[in-house]
């Protein structure tokens, strides 16, 4: 056994992963102004296969699969960054606050933890995702809203240790208020954790946008979604497989890379996640 | 060993508490009436009133959470806006089929994970360890909503050895507990190995070797034994990832569970079943959870004398 890219030196080992997320996230950020259709109907051109005209062909309704693979670039995206942005702020507020105040305040939150925790995330998504309507704005919300509960646990298992340290200690004796020591003194310090767990946040939170909007729950058409893609290709998938294949491998290519990646990153800034 | 209990115990009715709570709330989340969203613009008043009532949205909203609490203990979970039926009751006929989809799922993860994990543990550093681990980060990586359609196209429409979709023999439930169970044998195998990798570390794991015992009885006799532990605790906590799963899984299959009824009542605006489906997943997590924590202070008596 062993994948190929097991094999590779170190260099290429990151070199090709870096190299299919600047490629994703390239296409993210230019997709706006590039000259591409991936809503333009072209009959004659329905289920035509990769190659014929298209690269990568065109979908039941004669639209160009590569041009909705870009735009679908944009979209997860748009949201794996939106997610981790707003789950980790909430996780580190609610985090923080709670370990740094301890008390009545901690048991509150961490009870609070706990009862989120006892969904299975993608549940709780799902069901909030469907309750609040399609959209992307709701899906965001959603998978933030599920989110936020593995940041909040590490920043507070974190700053539970490191506000015995002596610095700490040293700054509330002379007088450093308490907002201050939290944000200067204590949160620069859960940085390396956080930064490893936001980078497979961004794995999962691709995967779970493409699973609701697989679903119907995420972007509404004829907008394009990885997901989407496939849900739409399914019903063709014996006369026309790339309308499933092109997607999915994109969504697998850009999930394995960050987590590459994410494993690379823990093992350098020697970080230990717990369970 | 009794305290213990009884702290597990009470921790886990104050997250059942919280979780019925939140499950309640969510149907006070739909954005405007809940009612409209249901019946539509063109309803007539009188339906419109009718239903309200029948929801006991016309009333305050702790009188609603009072009732919506007193009426779970009798697992009255209201009716089913789509058939007129009590939720419990769709539930129950649904509920069979999740459990052996899991079960199915989870069986197939261990079978997996199990040979993976020690393998790539044993040869540490080796090719076969990157191999086995570049696997499984491959395994995490493929979605089961991909993963299922591409299953379906080669073993059923292209090779015709299983059915396309639905439950209808043994036949029908491979692809699907395949689909589900391959993400978490991936993310077990990571588990296993580290796991393992942590115990052949120890002392008896040295001593056993000095003693001059195989290698193989070293990691069957002592090895495996203690690694598999916290395993254990982790299989509780990826039940969660599986149930999830499950509700993706279930739709790409037409598998006729939970979670394809969630999926079904979400479209159909059946608020009460959506309710219902989050509940009973959520509480079916919770309870395995408990247990797998009791289970594992019962099989290591070290926890045991910690407390």
């Amino acid at each position: 056994m062993g994948l190929p890219i097991f094999r590779l030196p170190i260099a290429p080992r990151v070199a090709l992963p870096t190299g299919i997320l600047v490629l994703w996230v390239a296409a993210a950020l230019t997709a706006h102004w590039l000259p591409l259709s991936p809503n333009a109907v072209d009959l004659p051109a329905i289920l035509a296969e990769p190659g014929s005209g298209n690269l990568l062909g065109n979908d039941d309704l004669g639209r160009p699969v590569f041009d909705r693979l870009l735009a679908g670039a944009r979209i997860s995206f748009g949201v794996g960054v939106g997610v981790v942005v707003l789950s980790a702020f909430i996780g580190v507020l609610v985090g923080g606050v709670g370990a740094f105040a301890g008390g009545w305040v901690d048991l509150l939150l961490v009870r609070l933890i706990d009862v989120f925790l006892a969904f299975p995330g993608i549940l709780l998504a799902i069901a909030l995702a469907g309750i609040l309507g399609p959209g992307i704005d709701n899906l965001v919300i959603a998978l933030s809203a599920v989110g936020w509960v593995g940041y909040a646990r590490l920043v507070r298992a974190q700053i539970l240790t490191l506000k015995r340290r002596d610095h700490v200690v040293a700054a509330q004796a002379l007088g450093v208020g308490p907002g201050r020591i939290l944000f200067r003194h204590l949160l620069p310090l859960t940085l390396a954790p956080l930064i490893v767990e936001a980078t497979f946040g961004i794995a999962g939170a691709v995967i779970a946008e493409a699973g609701l909007s697989f679903l119907g729950l995420g972007v509404q058409p004829p907008q394009a979604s990885w997901g989407s893609m496939i849900r739409d290709g399914v019903g063709y998938m014996l006369v026309a497989p790339h309308l499933v294949i092109a997607p999915g491998v994109a969504i697998a290519l850009v999930v394995f890379s960050v987590n590459l990646l994410g494993d690379r990153l823990r093992d350098r800034l020697d970080v230990r996640l717990q369970g | 060993m009794i305290p213990l209990l009884l702290s597990r115990v009470g921790t886990a009715i104050v997250v059942i508490f919280g979780v019925c709570t939140l499950v309640f709330l969510l149907i006070h989340l739909v954005p405007g009436d809940p009612v409209e969203a249901m019946l539509g613009e063109g309803a007539r008043p009188a339906d419109r009133v009718a239903l309200r009532e029948s929801l006991g949205l016309d009333r305050p909203l702790i009188e609603q959470y009072m009732e919506y609490l007193g009426r779970l203990p009798q697992f009255d979970l209201g009716e089913s806006f789509q058939d007129r039926r009590p939720v419990s009751q769709i539930l129950a006929e649904r509920l069979p089929a999740t459990l052996e989809l899991t079960a199915a799922a989870l069986v197939l993860a261990l079978l997996l994970a199990l040979p993976l994990g020690v393998t790539a543990a044993q040869n540490r550093g080796r090719p076969l360890d990157a191999g086995a681990m570049g696997l499984s980060l491959l395994g995490i990586s493929i979605p089961n909503f991909w993963l299922g359609p591409l299953l379906i196209l080669v073993f059923s429409l292209w090779l015709g050895w299983t059915p396309v979709s639905g439950r209808d023999g043994p036949a029908s439930l491979i692809l699907p507990a395949v689909t589900l169970g391959t993400g978490l044998a991936a993310v077990l195998a990571r588990m296993v190995r580290s796991s393992v990798l942590e115990v052949l570390g120890e002392d008896y794991v040295r001593t056993a070797r000095a003693k001059g015992l195989s290698e193989r009885a070293v990691l069957w006799g002592h090895a495996l034994r203690n690694a598999l532990l916290p395993v254990l605790t982790l299989i509780g906590l990826q039940l969660g990832g599986l149930l999830g799963g499950a509700v993706i899984t279930e739709t790409v299959f037409a598998w006729p569970g939970v979670g394809s009824l969630l999926v079904e009542a979400i479209q159909s605006r059946d608020y009460p079943v959506v309710q219902a489906c989050v509940l009973l997943i959520s509480l079916v997590y919770v309870l395995v959870n408990t247990l797998t924590d009791l289970v594992y202070t019962w099989v290591d008596p070290r926890i045991r004398s910690i407390s």
